[in-house]
This record gives C-alpha cells, sequence and structure tokens, in this order.
C-alpha cells in the first residue's frame, strides 16, 4: 500500500478537469469527502497525484487527505473496468447463497475480490449490504441491480454483458 | 380527469424485478391516450411481489403483481378499450392472501410508501403533507412541540431507542446561537432497508419532520446523511428538496413566520461505523469516521462544536403524524414502555419478504409467520437474526417474545434498526457469527483496542471452529473476550459487537460443541466439515454428477454406480444438486 501512493512521477492526470469542483468547494470547511467524491467520479479511480493536487489545493495535509480516503470503502486508488461489479454480501444475501455467486463470478471472471479482468472490461467487488434484500443474492453493475441471483445466472449476464463488446 | 391512473411501484426493489421496463412499455403504449394517466409510485412493502402495478378506475384500486411485459402489453390494450377485466390481467391480480400483508399492518412511517407519487409534492400535500409543519409553525412554540413528542413516546429508531423528546430538549437547552439537525440515514446494518424505503417512497415526509424537529430545537441548517449506496433516494430527496424550497416549506422566513432553515444532504462513503452519531458528525466535518468521546454529547458538543441533534429517518417519519394526531394517538399503540409502531425489513429465509410495520407489542411469530407467511420451501425455523451485527439471533422457542425494547433486550438480541433476517435449518449459527465478526472487523474504526483486536481475535477463533480446527475452551474464550470487548470498547460498535457470538453460545451451544468435538456442522453448510459420498443402491450411473464435478473427483462407469474421491472433492456441492436420484450424500 505505501508503494502506491510515495511518489507521483509517472502519473499524470488532467488536473484541469478537477478545477471546478475545486473552485467550489476547496474553501468551504469539511468538504474533502465530497471533493474525494467528484474526484473519483470524473477520474474513475483516485489518482495519486490527484490526491496530492487535492491536499495542495485545499491546505490539507497530503498524509490527512490519504487517511480519510482510505478508511472509506468507497474510495479507490486504481482504475476499474467498464463494468464495476459490487456484490452484495449483506446478511440475507449471505444465507441465501451469496458465497456460491462470488464463486461463480470469480470463475467466469478470473479475477478475485477488489480485481480488475487483463481486459479492463469487469471489476469485482464485495460491498456491505445494496439494501435490495428482499431479492437476494443481489448483485449492482453500474447503478443497475440484479436480483435473485443463482451461480448460473450471474454467469449469464456476464456473459451477455461480454457479448455486448463484441 | 383521465379514467384510468397506473401507478408502477419504482423503489429500489422494484426496479431491480424489472419496474423500469414495465414502465417504458406502457410508457410506449398508453402515452397520447387522454383516458390514461401513467405515474409512479415508491415501495408499497410488499418486495416479494414486486414489480407491482397500481390501476385506479375512480377509486376503485386494482393491484397487480410480478408484472412482466407480457403484463405491460396486456394492461395498454385493456386499458384502451375500457375494460379491465380482460383475461390476459387476472393471473396477475394480487391474492387476497397477499391483501392481508398490508390489512395486518399498521402504517404511520410507511403510511404514504406506495401509494403517492414520491416525484411529487403536490401528491404528498394533497394527502395530508406539510399540515403538521403549517400547525407546528403558526400555533406551537418549541416547547409544546416537545411536550407533544413526550406524550407520544417516541424513541429512536436507529436502535438504542433513546427518547426523542429528551434529545431535542438537550439540544432546545442546550446555550448557541447556531444549532443542527441531522439526520442519520447511514442505514448500514445489513439486511435492513427501511430507511431507504421512506426516503425512496416518501422523501418530503422526511423532510417535513425534519423541519418540526429543526423548529423545536431551534437549528437553522439541516443536514441529512445518506449512505452513497442509495443513489436512487439521494435523486428523490434532492428533488423533494427543490420541491419544497419553491413552495416555501425550506429557506427563509418559512411561510411568513420567521421560522428559517436550510437543508442538504451530504452523501457518506461506506463507512458502517458513521452511524454511530459522533462518528457521523467527524466523516460530516470531512474526517475519518471515528467516533469522539462521550461527553461532550453532541446536544452539547457536535457539528462544528454546536449543539447538533442527530435522530434516525424513520424516527423523523413518525413526526409529522404525532403532530397532526397528537401525542396521545400514538401513545394508544404499543407496551407499557415502547410506544407507537416499528418498521421491520423482513428477509431471508422467509416466504413474505418486505417492510412490515406493525404496532409494538406484537409478537416476532405474527411478525414472521402470521404477515410474513412462514418458512420458504416449508422448512422448518430455525431463529431470526434481528439488530444485525450489534443484534442477535433468537430462537424458535422464543417466538413469542412481544417486540418491545425490553422484552427484546433481555433475549440477548435488540430491537436494533429494523432488520430481520429468517433463518432455516441450512444456516449454520457458528458460521452467522463467523459472518458478524467478520464485518465488524473490516468496519471497526480502529481507534480503541478493545474493538479493533478484540473483533479480530473473535473472528479468528470463529473462523478456526467453522473450519474444523476448534479446540476445547474455545466456547470459554470466546466468551470471555467478548465480556472484555463489550465491556472496554469506545463505542456502540465495539459494545455490541460480540452480541451475535454471546446469543448464538446461549442458545446453539450444541452447534458449537458439535463443530470442536465431533467435527460436524449439522446444518451442513461448513465446507471443510462437510463430505459427500455416492450412495450405490440409489446411483444409476447416469454419469451427470461426474459430468458437473469441476475437478474430476467423481469417478465411475455409465449404468455403474460412481465413487467420489474425498481427496480430490472440493465440496463444491454440484453434484449434489445435479444429482436426480438424491444418491449423493452429504454429511
Amino acid at each position: 500500500m505505501e508503494k502506491e501512493f510515495c511518489c507521483t512521477c509517472g502519473s499524470k492526470s488532467d488536473l484541469t478537469l478537477l478545477e471546478p469542483v475545486l473552485a467550489k468547494y476547496a474553501s468551504v470547511p469539511g468538504s474533502l469527502i465530497t471533493i474525494l467524491q467528484h474526484a473519483q467520479d470524473i477520474y474513475g479511480y483516485l489518482p495519486t497525484d490527484v490526491l496530492w493536487h487535492v491536499a495542495e489545493k485545499t491546505g490539507i495535509k497530503p498524509a490527512k487527505v490519504l487517511g480519510v480516503a482510505t478508511f472509506y470503502t468507497q474510495f479507490r486508488f486504481k482504475p476499474v473496468g467498464k463494468y464495476l461489479i459490487l456484490l452484495c454480501q449483506g446478511t440475507a444475501c449471505h444465507v441465501n447463497g451469496a458465497k456460491l455467486v462470488e464463486a461463480a463470478l470469480e470463475e467466469e471472471l478470473g479475477i478475485k475480490d477488489g480485481d480488475t479482468t487483463d481486459d479492463g472490461l469487469f471489476s469485482l467487488k464485495t460491498v456491505a449490504c445494496l439494501g435490495c434484500c428482499s431479492l437476494s443474492p443481489v448483485m449492482m453493475i453500474n447503478d443497475e441491480t440484479y436480483g435473485s441471483l443463482t451461480p448460473s445466472k450471474a454467469k449469464e449476464i456476464i456473459r451477455e454483458l461480454r457479448g455486448k463488446q463484441a | 380527469m383521465s379514467k384510468f391512473l397506473i401507478k408502477v411501484g419504482q423503489g429500489s426493489c422494484g426496479i431491480a424485478a424489472g419496474a423500469g421496463k414495465v414502465y417504458d412499455v406502457l410508457n410506449e403504449k398508453v402515452s397520447g391516450n387522454p383516458e390514461v394517466t401513467l405515474s409512479i409510485t415508491g415501495c408499497i412493502g410488499m418486495c416479494y411481489l414486486e414489480p407491482i402495478v397500481d390501476v385506479y378506475e375512480g377509486d376503485a384500486r386494482r393491484t397487480y403483481c410480478k408484472a412482466d411485459e407480457k403484463f405491460a402489453l396486456a394492461l395498454a390494450e385493456a386499458v384502451a378499450s375500457g375494460n379491465l377485466d380482460a383475461d390476459a390481467l387476472k393471473a396477475y391480480e394480487i391474492a387476497e392472501e397477499d391483501k392481508d400483508y398490508l390489512r395486518k399492518q399498521t402504517r404511520i412511517a410507511l403510511r404514504h410508501c406506495g401509494n403517492i407519487n414520491p416525484e411529487s409534492i403536490e401528491e404528498y400535500m394533497a394527502a395530508d403533507g406539510y399540515q403538521a409543519l403549517t400547525k407546528v409553525l403558526k400555533t406551537m412554540t418549541p416547547d409544546d412541540v416537545i411536550e407533544v413528542i413526550k406524550t407520544s413516546g417516541l424513541a429512536g429508531r436507529g436502535g438504542a431507542g433513546f427518547p426523542t423528546w429528551f434529545k431535542w430538549n438537550a439540544a432546545k437547552s442546550s446555550p448557541g446561537e447556531q444549532k443542527y439537525l441531522i439526520c442519520n440515514a447511514d442505514e448500514g446494518d445489513p439486511g435492513a432497508f427501511m430507511d431507504r424505503a421512506v426516503i425512496e417512497s416518501d422523501p418530503h415526509n422526511l423532510i417535513e419532520g425534519m423541519l418540526i424537529g429543526a423548529y423545536a430545537i431551534g437549528a437553522s441548517e439541516a443536514v441529512v446523511y445518506v449512505r452513497a449506496e442509495y443513489p436512487l433516494a439521494i435523486v428523490r430527496l434532492t428533488k423533494a428538496i427543490e420541491q419544497a424550497e419553491k413552495a416555501g416549506f425550506l429557506g427563509e422566513n418559512i411561510l411568513g413566520t420567521g421560522f428559517s432553515c436550510k437543508m442538504r444532504i451530504k452523501a457518506g462513503a461506506g463507512a458502517f461505523v458513521c452511524g454511530e452519531e459522533t462518528a457521523l458528525i467527524e466523516s460530516l466535518e470531512g474526517q475519518r469516521g471515528m467516533p469522539r468521546l462521550k461527553p461532550p454529547f453532541p446536544a452539547q458538543k457536535g457539528y462544528w462544536q454546536k449543539p447538533s441533534n442527530i435522530n434516525n429517518v424513520e424516527t423523523f417519519a413518525n413526526v409529522a403524524w404525532i403532530l397532526l394526531h397528537g401525542g396521545e394517538a400514538f401513545a394508544a399503540m404499543g407496551t407499557e414502555d415502547s410506544k407507537g409502531t416499528k418498521v421491520f425489513a423482513l428477509t431471508g429465509k422467509i416466504r413474505k419478504g418486505g417492510l412490515v410495520e406493525i404496532p409494538m407489542g406484537k409478537t416476532l411469530r405474527d411478525v414472521i409467520f402470521d404477515i410474513g407467511g412462514g418458512i420458504k420451501n416449508d422448512a422448518e425455523f430455525k431463529a431470526v437474526q434481528m439488530g444485525g451485527p450489534s443484534g442477535g439471533c433468537i430462537p424458535a422457542d422464543l417466538l413469542d417474545t412481544v417486540i418491545d425494547y425490553k422484552k427484546l433486550g433481555a433475549t440477548g438480541a435488540i430491537m436494533g434498526s429494523g432488520g430481520m433476517v429468517v433463518m432455516d435449518e441450512s444456516t449454520c449459527m457458528v458460521d452467522m457469527a463467523r459472518f458478524f465478526l467478520d464485518f465488524t472487523t473490516k468496519e471497526s474504526c480502529g481507534k480503541c483496542v478493545h474493538c479493533r483486536l478484540g473483533t479480530k481475535r473473535l473472528h479468528e477463533i470463529l473462523t478456526r471452529i467453522v473450519e474444523g480446527e476448534g479446540r476445547e475452551g474455545d466456547i470459554e474464550n470466546l466468551e470471555e473476550l467478548c465480556t472484555t470487548v463489550k465491556d472496554g470498547a469506545l463505542c456502540g460498535l465495539g459494545q455490541t459487537a460480540p452480541n451475535p457470538v454471546l446469543t448464538t453460545i446461549r442458545y446453539f451451544r450444541h452447534e458449537y460443541e458439535a463443530h470442536i468435538r465431533d467435527k460436524k456442522c449439522p446444518a451442513g453448510n461448513c465446507k471443510t466439515l462437510i463430505h459427500f459420498t455416492i450412495d450405490a443402491d440409489k446411483c444409476k450411473g447416469c454419469t451427470l454428477c461426474a459430468r458437473q464435478c469441476p475437478v474430476d473427483a467423481i469417478a465411475g462407469k455409465v449404468k455403474e454406480a460412481h465413487v467420489i474421491d474425498a481427496d480430490k472433492c472440493i465440496k463444491c456441492g454440484k453434484c449434489f444438486e445435479s444429482c436426480k436420484f438424491g444418491a449423493i450424500v452429504k454429511d
């Protein structure tokens, strides 16, 4: 983890994209999380040079910016695939077989929780609870929710999305 | 006025079940027909029947369930011909039995959910919306409001059950010009979705409740802290705030009374601990969400060190009703020390999962069997988990426990925010405890040692037990460690984290012992403790299991009994699921 954040050489995000956000929030106290959320919307994740830039513009120490960013599960430090799969691990999903769905997704995608496929298409992330418990097990792909999953249904959904690329 | 009004239920659950497509098809087919108005509504709470479509013809209301594209086409045709008695619609009509699901409830917090369009302030106002606020601002003092809330007996619905009037009064009495009112909509408890449903289905009710609270404590700024995982709730609440501002219910000099209050939304970033009020305040200030030492309490020094009051969504959702109908009407429901109603999210192995609002004083059996219809697939009820990671598992012989803060507390579980996850015989209780400790270990903020290390060690021991490496003395170790964590942790997260372990040991000790001593999982759930073999008498040699096996652990010739190689078997269970002759034995 340390290595990931130690140096900004090599990364070259377009920092101008963040200007409107910083203009609005940089001097508003308590806005760090909001700024980071916007930054993640813009870049898809939080690149190291963006974190440094936020620190510089807000006057918040870089260590603190990183401390806040790493505290919350919403923030990512690696680019994600075109489709971000959020697999629910809530209690209802757990008792209705979310583990089997997870195994099926890992098998179909060839990646583990937190990783992205080599073709940059899919990222898999397990999350606490999506609040659609009556449809458990549930996953959310780019804000669309898929419910009542079975291992084979989950695989089918992935294949369908993959098919759309061709 | 058009002849037919069609409302498609569009809560997150409904949309996930396909309500969006149903709406699109209807929209395409009926737009342009002056006899039909197409609208949306929120979540009625019968999640097991989603997508749900209501059709009004005058005052007559017909409800259709599990709607799909075929239904949408049939409905479009039926309304075009003006005849709703078409056969194609009959199959989708709600069953009498399912109508009882709503009839058996008493809806206060959810009174508008699934009935009105959450994106229309006009519909909310037509359903008595903003009348309570008008009454409060024009005829009552803040003390009057607090008195009504005191009479009502309303207690915090987020889990702790602290009297609402007391918090309001403390914040009101605290010296200071600037005060804040905060709504905790960071519903992080896995298995609970009451707050999401309220915001998605009736956002103005939340805004009205909050404004009354803000008036009572003297706050000029209100913030709603919403989970980022609830995008639709954020969209609907944003829209509702804009509408309320335009209508003059929010902002400067509300209704010409001189009272001013602005409201904004803050999206959380994913941390369960932020449901704890001081951690939530830290997060609002842009910090890591780590709890503060209490005292000072938020009512004294909260958001930006100013007096602040924090309540949960469901608590606020009751407020407007109470002010409109009087504290006595609310207090007339419930038990000696728990008043009013409570919303539960009924999920897990339940036949009719959804949202249920009932008066306090009903029993768990009423909710799970009478309303929820019992266990899926006619399986045996084993336990119900209440209160999420802070709660506990209540066994079958306590099903007649009355729903009330004290009585539930006596079982070792808690009322919690209202998550009710039902489990059958196939759920392993040791694994359940491990599941929750996995959650609290990850969500512990790390500030205090008892929680940071205690939950980790508890999780290690539980993992060891479910993996068949349990030792004599583990149960006693767990109990001792649980007590230490409970006593020593700084905030509610740590103090309650041991509850799932303690209740499962208390009621299901034999399952722990079976794992540790006999290396068996009675529920047949823990992978390392189960074994698959083939009953040679039942096996027909169809080869299906061998073809399904991902690791080629099954050998045998066609039409001859097959054999599983235990060394190769990864216990995925595919053979067990695929066998048509019941020849695969799991023990």
